[in-house]
């Protein structure tokens, strides 16, 4: 008998839903009584966009949230793998990723990679006078007497990174940049070793940090802010993360 | 007269003072030394049995760190005591397992007795892995053996005095340990017998889901009530399936499918339980996982939770966490707050919404995050993090509106619950 009452009153409950539902036409009181839910991979990764945006545009205002739009897919994953393996450092990134598994951060890493966002401009530091040139020099030629190899050696002769391992420079903001070369001499950021880019932001002076994340800001965008093709740089440095590539020089 | 006391109180202390400093255990035995012959632990279906039995137990999930070679240690497990670091289990000679017979590892599994004599940490949780059998622990034994030799040395122990006084267990021992290998109960089936040797020896579930006291000694009667995890700040729910317990209203199939896929239509696995339903009990046998949750059924009924006396008038905050829920929660948990069939979890109910603290309430609001991982589950829908959307007191509000709509009743969640819980470390 109270079986029976409770499937009746269900039943009505469905029953007033549809009604309400129908009458009013309000869908979204509807969908929140019963949520229909999109079997799509961006409804399944909230946990990320909450951060990083629906599309992985991220908070470029702050430089808080890093965007994830467009950077390469094998670069991407090993981020991911480095938070798992606790070789980057942020508690909110590791707890997230620490019980995903290599498929499956590789399809959150594809998803991201293939999204177009445009890019916008992020707020400049005041600089110090010189500042720009000295970032442009390291950029583009880098500091042979202190073995620093130019960005533009590894991340592309546009700095839009190369495919598949190689992030973009340019269309970050100012913070962002200066951040992770500071989080590199921190150790809050590692990867597989031979970690070339701990070597190199442990080479740039404080003051080269800012000039070098000034002069990558503030730069003119390309035309085509897509990576190169795979194989179109040959790193002056052996990179773990790089597998066989750099001559190790 | 008194010189009779004086010369009792001496011999007592004496007798203390040698109970106290008097070693323990047998000397080490090497492994050509052993009982076991070398030709038994390169037994492959003794090593198979051996994987399998290593799984059940979870022993990867502490000695492993983090990026690191599985088993080779190096995890390091915050108690309130101290820091204590998981030692390297694979055959390096070193800094591994390579000079252990299977004695001393019997030693230490089933009497919480390292192998120069040494009394183990109860981290180590030897209360409940006394009561593997003989022959499971050899398989296990076996499998370690097996495994590649890694070098990496113990970091060092991070206990402060008293607790670095290691003769200092004797009296948690005392107090505390029980040795002894599962004793099957003859009134039961094989199968309540199974489940309970698995939940109360391998799977060591008790040293999570039940309260410890101040010194570190976890609850076994009644067993796996649920309790606070220290540390860690998790609590793990109560696990009677009975009236007022932590998973009343769950069937058989719904445990089943918690440990199998971290998932069931009453609630789903996150925060330590989803590193234990991917590490572990995905890859448990069916038949193994149904004995847990007929072994788990049998556990009594729990007292009713006394009616909430809280002065708190809490109107007003719960008419802003329905406004909360609404704007955050309802597109996912629905209205109703019965989540959505396979994809999200319902909060009406749920052991984890309802359990005394609100630590796993307010925890899970401001971390979101994945459930596990597993071949049944391979790509869960996520839970957004509220730690950057919402003030400490939405989340009190929301937490509250949850943990007291639809069938829910338990506590109000404070301000000053969720500015304790956001900040806690992650690992």
């Amino acid at each position: 008998m109270k079986g029976l009452s409770a499937k009746w009153s269900r039943c009505m409950l469905v029953l007033a839903v549809l009604v309400a539902g129908a009458g009013i036409g309000n869908a979204r009181a509807q969908a929140a009584v019963h949520p229909v839910i999109p079997d799509t991979l961006q409804q399944r990764i909230a946990a990320c966009t909450a951060c990083h945006g629906a599309h992985g545009e991220g908070t470029p205002e702050s430089g808080f949230f890093p965007r994830l739009a467009g950077k390469p897919a094998g670069y991407l994953a090993r981020q991911l793998k480095d938070f798992q393996d606790g070789l980057r450092k942020y508690a909110p990134m590791e707890y997230t990723v620490r019980q995903l598994s290599p498929e499956y951060l590789q399809e959150i890493a594809d998803y991201f990679a293939a999204q177009e966002v445009p890019y916008v401009h992020s707020p400049m530091p005041r600089l110090a006078p010189g500042a720009l040139k000295r970032g442009e020099q390291l950029v583009t030629q880098g500091d042979p007497a202190r073995q620093i190899p130019p960005c533009s050696a590894c991340h592309g002769t546009q700095l839009t990174g190369v495919q598949p391992d190689i992030p973009g420079l340019v269309g970050l903001p100012y913070d962002y940049i200066s951040s992770q070369l500071g989080s590199w001499r921190t150790k809050t950021r590692a990867t597989v070793s031979p970690d070339c880019m701990a070597l190199i932001a442990n080479r740039l002076s404080d003051s080269d940090i800012s000039a070098v994340s000034a002069w990558l800001a503030g730069r003119e965008w390309p035309a085509d802010m897509h990576a190169q093709a795979p194989g179109t740089v040959t790193p002056p440095l052996h990179c773990g993360v790089l597998g066989k590539q750099g001559d190790g020089a | 007269m008194k010189r009779a006391i004086v010369a009792v109180a001496a011999v007592l202390l004496l007798l203390g003072g040698w109970w106290f400093l008097r070693g323990v255990g047998h000397a080490p035995i090497s492994p050509s030394a052993s009982k076991v012959e070398a030709a038994t632990l390169k037994d492959p279906t003794l090593i198979a049995r051996g994987e399998y039995l290593a799984t059940v137990g979870d022993c990867a999930s502490c000695h492993t760190t983090q990026g690191g070679a599985r088993y080779a240690g190096g995890r390091v497990l915050a108690t309130p005591f101290g820091n204590v670091p998981a030692p390297n289990l694979t055959p390096d000679r070193d800094t591994g397992l390579g000079e252990w017979s299977f004695e001393d590892f019997w030693q230490a599994l089933h009497s919480g007795i390292g192998r120069h004599g040494e009394l183990l940490y109860p981290v180590f949780s030897y209360t409940s892995f006394t009561k593997v059998t003989h022959d499971d622990a050899l398989a296990i034994f076996a499998y370690l053996q097996s495994l590649p030799p890694v070098h990496q040395p113990s970091k060092p122990l991070g206990l402060d005095f008293p607790y670095s006084v290691r003769n200092g267990l004797k009296a948690w021992r005392a107090l505390y340990f029980r040795e002894g290998t599962y004793q099957a109960d003859a009134n039961r089936s094989a199968e309540w017998n199974r489940g309970a040797y698995l939940v109360q020896g391998l799977g060591h579930c008790n040293e999570c889901h039940a309260p410890r006291d101040a010194l570190g000694g976890s609850q076994s009667n009644p067993a796996l009530v649920g309790g606070q995890i220290p540390a860690q700040n998790w609590y793990a729910p109560d696990l009677s399936m009975q009236a007022n317990g932590g998973l009343a209203g769950w069937s058989q199939q719904d445990i089943v499918a918690l440990l199998k896929t971290g998932q069931s239509s009453r609630g789903t696995a996150f925060g330590p339980m989803a590193e234990v339903v991917a590490q572990s009990t995905q890859h448990m046998h069916e038949d193994d996982l149904r004995a847990i949750a007929i072994y788990l059924q049998s556990l009594p009924p729990r007292a009713a939770p006394k009616a909430d006396s809280s002065p708190l008038d809490t109107k007003t905050v719960l008419v802003r966490g329905a406004q909360v829920y609404v704007e955050r929660c309802a597109d996912c948990h629905g209205k109703d707050g019965n989540g959505v069939a396979g994809i999200y979890p319902p909060l009406s109910g749920n052991s984890s919404v309802n359990e005394p603290t609100g630590i796993n309430a307010i925890r899970v609001v401001l971390l979101g995050g994945f459930p596990p991982v597993t071949a049944g589950n391979p790509r869960p829908y996520s839970m957004p993090p509220f730690a950057q959307q919402l003030s400490d007191s939405d989340v009190a509000a929301v937490v509250t509106y949850i943990r007291r709509s639809w069938s829910n009743q338990a506590s109000p969640i404070l301000e000053r619950d969720v500015i304790k819980y956001r900040h806690t470390p992650i690992d």
